[in-house]
């Protein structure tokens, strides 16, 4: 008869007899009832999440002290430091968050990986010497506890860079300014140039900067990982959403000259998820804007540029999308382990990626041949006719090359002056900047992400002095022009 | 290989569960089935107690922080005896041996002692250097980068020479003849691709490196950027595969007709 009772399939042997089925005709499902029972127990018990009525561990906590829109590596680098200059530990909430934890239009995945300190700024040379060291270094400062050592696929390779006759004096005056700052830069006339690398055809080239130490390329994902890692070690959450709103209060105040000037201040950052119209208000103290190739959209979220052109109020942050290409091919007679990252004088670039005859390049298009930036398609066109008849020029081994693939990525251009924005706006005044570096982002990370956590922590830069990056620059108009830009 | 890279390659091994894995860490690339150690009580503790990860975490920071000690750069040695004289010290302490000049070979003894002999001579250049199972790193190359002519210099299984201890070497070009790499874990064909600075190089050894991804064609690469240098270490043919073997055919013969 208990036989007879027992729903099909439940039952094991003659004794396995079911709660509640001594009364026979039952059919509860109680084993899904006792689980959750169970699971409600255990939640109210210490050490688990107390969410009888909802989940929300997908949502962002209500408050952070810090809350840093964009997850790329600038981001990361901006949270790494605040934990690592903090003055207690786990002293400052930070919140990371990312709308896309694919990355997968994330400047720095996409991103060709190449760090050089061949720059015209002072500013930019100490912040890539910086950055190599922490490279270096890197198992050091991301050292996380019973995880394996980050292996970046440095190749110490170098940068050379080539230039024309008109271009040659400003060469010259930029290496003298390098090799002040430290660092490592050979000048080669076009006789030694031929001697060292055969396969250069060196028509055109009056001289040629050569790195010769902390210059190379890397791999960015692993950079990103190892970070994302280390930082979230340290106690740094993240979220996958989408900041939507900012609410903000404003306070009228008179300067010194009795000019009257509105002042705001975020309060809240309302964060979307994904997919979804859910939103959860983070209460916060600072924002940092590293998001990249959109900062203007979070710029414009918290009012920056909406007042009267010409006014520090009406100065939009002029940062916005630039699609670049990427493109990868084999040419087995092409020049050999030795190769660095050649920049030719027409603005076409390559380096070799593996052992195997790969190499990958490309070109800065110039202002009328902009691609539209509205999505990562590759043209390929684009490739025929601007990159590969520079590139078979300069070594003519590139005469035969066969395309294998390609991408596209996006830079975070600086209209203004192609260099980053570092630093609060003076308006919004907690708001920071960490974006707009034009595709050396990557390589700068490291070192703009301690500026920002000095100036968020106490109130000026200590280590490199960025003031020339603050965002006041596109008001008063004072362009910081960076000449080396590939 | 077309990127984006989308999952994270590691190719180092995994930490050993003992702190002293520091020195470890460069070993030879462990076979898939060594991951699966015993857990020692410290690490099973980490997982429970932020004090026991604090606690590990600063053993760390101190192993690191021993070999940054063995690595100062001896710049008041430099001005006291000159650079040969500063340059042989750190070498000698570090338990390599130094080669002056027409003399003999200069070695610490197994408990770390070495004659200071060496301080009455130290105009004399240094000829040969072998910093075999030493633990230089990139800041230790400074003292080492001082012997403008250093002829020889042996670097086997030093586990923490790296690719960018090898993109340090160029000041040496003018007199490096000889230069042994084995067994340095963490030595890759990224560091070798910066040796063609060194045009004077006549003898190289990369034998034994684990993690150069494909031993055979780096050796063909790297004959290639050093035409004059004999390679040493790898077998070209190391990686090959055998193809089907096949019934020799006789070609000889004419076809009939």
């Amino acid at each position: 008869m208990i036989r007879r009772v027992l729903p099909h399939g439940m039952g094991r042997g003659l004794l396995t007899r079911r709660p509640g089925t001594r009364r026979g005709g039952f059919s509860l499902d109680w084993d899904g009832k006792v689980s959750e029972i169970k699971k409600k127990i255990k939640s109210i018990l210490p050490g688990r999440s107390c969410d009888l009525l909802q989940d929300t561990s997908h949502l962002p906590p209500e408050h952070s002290d810090v809350v840093i829109v964009g997850g790329g590596v600038l981001g990361l680098s901006v949270a790494y430091w605040l934990k690592k200059l903090e003055s207690r530990r786990g002293a400052i909430r930070v919140l990371v968050v990312e709308r896309d934890h694919t990355y997968s239009q994330a400047s720095t995945g996409l991103s060709v990986g190449g760090i050089c300190q061949q720059f015209s700024l002072p500013e930019n040379i100490q912040l890539s010497l910086f950055s190599a060291s922490f490279l270096r270094n890197i198992n050091e400062y991301l050292a996380v506890v019973d995880a394996p050592p980050l292996d970046l696929r440095f190749n110490p390779s170098g940068y050379l860079l080539l230039a024309s006759e008109k271009d040659a004096a400003a060469m010259e005056s930029n290496v003298k300014v390098q090799r002040q700052e430290g660092a490592k830069v050979s000048l080669m006339s076009p006789d030694q140039l031929r001697n060292k690398f055969p396969w250069i055809n060196t028509e055109g080239v009056a001289l040629a900067s050569y790195g010769m130490e902390d210059e190379g390329w890397f791999d960015p994902w692993c950079l990103l990982q190892g970070l994302r890692r280390k930082v979230q070690s340290l106690g740094v959450l993240f979220c996958q959403g989408e900041v939507t709103r900012f609410v903000s209060s404003s306070q009228r105040m008179l300067t010194t000259d009795d000019k009257a000037v509105v002042l705001k201040r975020i309060h809240e950052v309302h964060v979307k998820m994904d997919r979804s119209l859910e939103y959860q208000p983070v209460e916060c103290a600072i924002v940092i804007n590293a998001a990249g190739a959109w900062s203007a959209q979070i710029a414009a979220l918290a009012g920056i540029g909406e007042g009267p052109p010409g006014t520090l109020q009406g100065t939009k942050l002029p940062v916005e999308p630039r699609k670049r290409y990427v493109y990868v091919w084999h040419c087995p007679q092409g020049p050999g382990l030795e190769t660095p990252l050649v920049a030719d004088t027409s603005g076409a670039y390559f380096r070799r990626e593996g052992l195997g005859s790969n190499y990958l390049g490309g070109r800065s298009p110039t202002e009328q041949e902009e691609p539209d930036p509205a999505n990562l398609e590759v043209d390929h066109d684009f490739f025929q006719d601007k990159v590969w008849p520079h590139l078979a020029l300069r070594v003519p081994a590139f005469e035969t090359l066969k395309v294998q693939s390609a991408w596209a990525g996006y830079y975070d251009y600086n209209t203004f002056d192609q260099n980053g924005v570092v630093g609060p706006h003076p308006l919004v005044v907690n708001m920071y900047f960490a974006t707009g570096f034009s595709g050396h982002g990557l390589q700068q990370a490291p070192g703009v992400g301690r500026a920002v956590a000095e100036m968020v922590l106490k109130g000026r830069f200590q280590t490199i002095d960025l003031s020339p990056f603050l965002f006041t620059r596109f008001y008063l108009g004072e362009k910081i022009q960076e000449n080396n830009i590939i | 290989m077309a990127a984006p890279w989308a999952s994270l390659r590691l190719v180092a091994p995994m930490w050993n569960g003992r702190i002293r894995g520091i020195h470890r860490l460069g070993g030879a690339v462990a076979p898939e089935g060594n991951q699966k150690k015993k857990r020692t009580i410290l690490q099973f503790l980490t997982n429970y107690f932020y004090d026991v990860e604090a606690l590990r975490d600063y053993l760390l920071q101190r192993e690191m922080y021993k070999v940054h000690e063995k690595n100062r750069s001896y710049t008041w040695l430099e001005k006291q005896h000159g650079p040969y004289g500063a340059g042989a010290f750190f070498i000698l302490k570090q338990g390599g041996a130094v080669k002056f000049r027409d003399k003999e070979w200069i070695r610490p003894d197994k408990y770390g002692h070495f004659s200071q002999e060496f301080w009455n001579f130290c105009e004399v250049p240094v000829e040969a250097v072998d910093a075999s199972d030493c633990d230089i790193n990139y800041e230790g190359l400074d003292n080492l980068l001082r012997l403008k002519e250093l002829q020889s210099l042996s670097l086997q299984r030093c586990s923490h020479v790296d690719d960018w201890c090898l993109s340090r070497l160029y000041p040496l070009a003018d007199s490096l003849q000889e230069l042994s790499l084995a067994g340095c874990p963490r030595v890759s064909e990224r560091g070798l691709a910066c040796l063609h600075h060194l045009q004077n190089l006549r003898r190289l050894d990369i034998s034994d490196l684990p993690a150069v991804s494909n031993p055979g064609l780096t050796q063909i690469l790297v004959e290639e950027m050093l035409p004059n240098c004999e390679v040493v270490g790898v077998d070209w043919a190391e990686g090959l595969k055998s193809g089907p073997e096949e019934q020799p055919q006789d070609t000889a013969s004419p076809v009939p007709a």
